[in-house]
């Protein structure tokens, strides 16, 4: 006869106990935005909703803001980083391939030997992650799991583009998913759209690049990859905004209702709204289109922070827990959308 | 199936609604960017509302070609035929 043998025991529901963020500290302005592109501040607010972007120094990098974010969120959530059960960094701007961003992480905070790994969901990485350890601490996987979302945009952008460079900031937000008497986090709304692959991304691969590269090993002239187009040899980010833009407000309108239906709420529910920070127009229109109550307070951390792709839900919620003690314990709907294109949504009891 | 004229009226109060441009400034030669100056974001809020109103697709390629007014207004009306 064949041995019984266990499998793990599963737990009924989870929930956010913390919430931390790493803010860089050198403050982008759009008139030095205007330096590089032909705009002017009244332009850029009027468009976008920016005022300033926050960016890293040349010596913060990547694992700095997400040890940073990290360590806030564990004090947030009361915990010790010896009790993570897995750690999961969403990120598309960590300069390695392999390894990964999560297990240097680990290393740094002190949480080895938990299992440890990089997801690439660009502006939705932090609903990945949340979607993960959702199912990480319910199915029994682990107890308590670390979501960052961090980004050094301010690495893949150039200056003189108009598309999405100037939208861009850096920072790093957290936060641990651990057990729940209650549920805390809301059915998973995610998935892909790889149709629109090429909407958002880098202008070449660094295989191009490496091309380019033993070309100008061999030849004076390594510029021949980018010859003839506006693109520096380093690859940086592009979009279409105008596909981008239908995309990020019609159809993650329709999965933002989606994931309040999964929910069983209504927006009339929510304390709070906290959207991917992409630009104030779609958080705008997005409200519109989603009918959400005046009462229910909106993250617009864009405003001060700029795009942080992965890292701006985590950031902008934790901005308004300190701002809004009083939302703690309230229901809050958060959505990540972007390259990929990608999208993740789930309603959170805030933290 | 509606005529150029009310398709031009209906597009006009789309575009009030989107900017605050008085509905008479939304002629037929007029250019969206040059002249209405209605940018990127603001015309693809047009686009989305204009679809809705008229029961038509209007494909994120064709924006880019939808240049006047006149274009739009012909688009519209080829395909709602």
């Amino acid at each position: 006869m064949t041995a019984v043998m266990n499998q793990t025991a599963s737990r009924e529901f989870s929930r956010i106990h913390g919430v931390g963020s790493f803010r860089p500290d050198v403050i982008v302005t759009n008139d030095d935005v205007c330096q590089w592109i032909d705009s002017s501040d009244e332009w850029i607010q009027q468009r976008t909703g920016i005022v300033t972007r926050a960016r890293a120094d040349a010596d913060t990098s990547l694992l700095d803001m997400a040890e940073g974010a990290a360590r806030s969120a564990l004090a947030s959530a009361g915990i010790e980083a010896s009790q993570i059960g897995a750690v999961i960094v969403a990120t598309v701007t960590f300069p390695y391939a392999t390894p990964s961003a999560a297990s240097a992480l680990a290393d740094r905070i002190g949480a080895t030997p938990a299992p440890a790994f990089d997801i690439s969901a660009a502006c939705a990485g932090y609903c990945y992650g949340v979607a993960q350890a959702d199912a990480l601490v319910r199915s029994g996987m682990a107890e308590y799991v670390l979501v960052v979302g961090a980004e050094k945009l301010s690495d893949v952008i150039d200056n003189h583009e108009r598309t999405i460079s100037f939208l861009l900031g850096d920072g790093a937000g957290a936060v641990i998913v651990g057990p729940s008497d209650i549920p805390g986090i809301s059915p998973s709304v995610w998935g892909s759209d790889g149709s629109r692959w090429n909407a958002i991304g880098m202008t070449h691969s660094q295989l191009d690049l490496r091309d380019a590269v033993l070309q100008a090993e061999s030849s004076p002239d390594g510029t021949a990859l980018v010859a003839g187009t506006e693109a520096q040899l380093w690859p940086t980010l592009r979009q279409d905004g105008q596909t981008v833009f239908r995309w990020a407000v019609w159809e993650m309108a329709k999965m933002a209702k989606l994931a309040l239906e999964k929910a069983g709420i209504t927006a009339e529910d929510l304390v709070a709204f906290i959207p991917h920070q992409a630009n104030m127009r779609i958080i705008d229109e997005m409200v519109k289109q989603l009918k959400v109550p005046e009462k229910v307070i909106v993250a617009r951390d864009i405003a001060t922070s700029g795009n942080t792709s992965a890292a701006s839900i985590p950031m902008a919620m934790d901005n308004m827990l300190k701002e809004n003690p009083e939302l703690s314990g309230g229901l809050a709907l958060q959505i990540g959308f972007g390259a990929g294109l990608v999208f993740g949504a789930q309603v959170v009891v805030l933290p | 199936m509606a005529s150029n004229e009310e398709i031009l009226a209906g597009l006009a109060e789309i575009v009030n609604e989107e900017t605050g441009l008085e509905t008479e400034a939304v002629e037929m030669d007029k250019s969206f960017t040059e002249d209405l100056d209605i940018d990127s974001i603001s015309m693809m809020t047009i686009v989305v509302n204009a679809e809705e109103k008229f029961d038509v697709k209007i494909p994120d390629e064709e924006v880019k070609n939808l240049k006047t007014v006149a274009d739009a207004v012909n688009f519209i009306a080829g395909a709602q035929a």
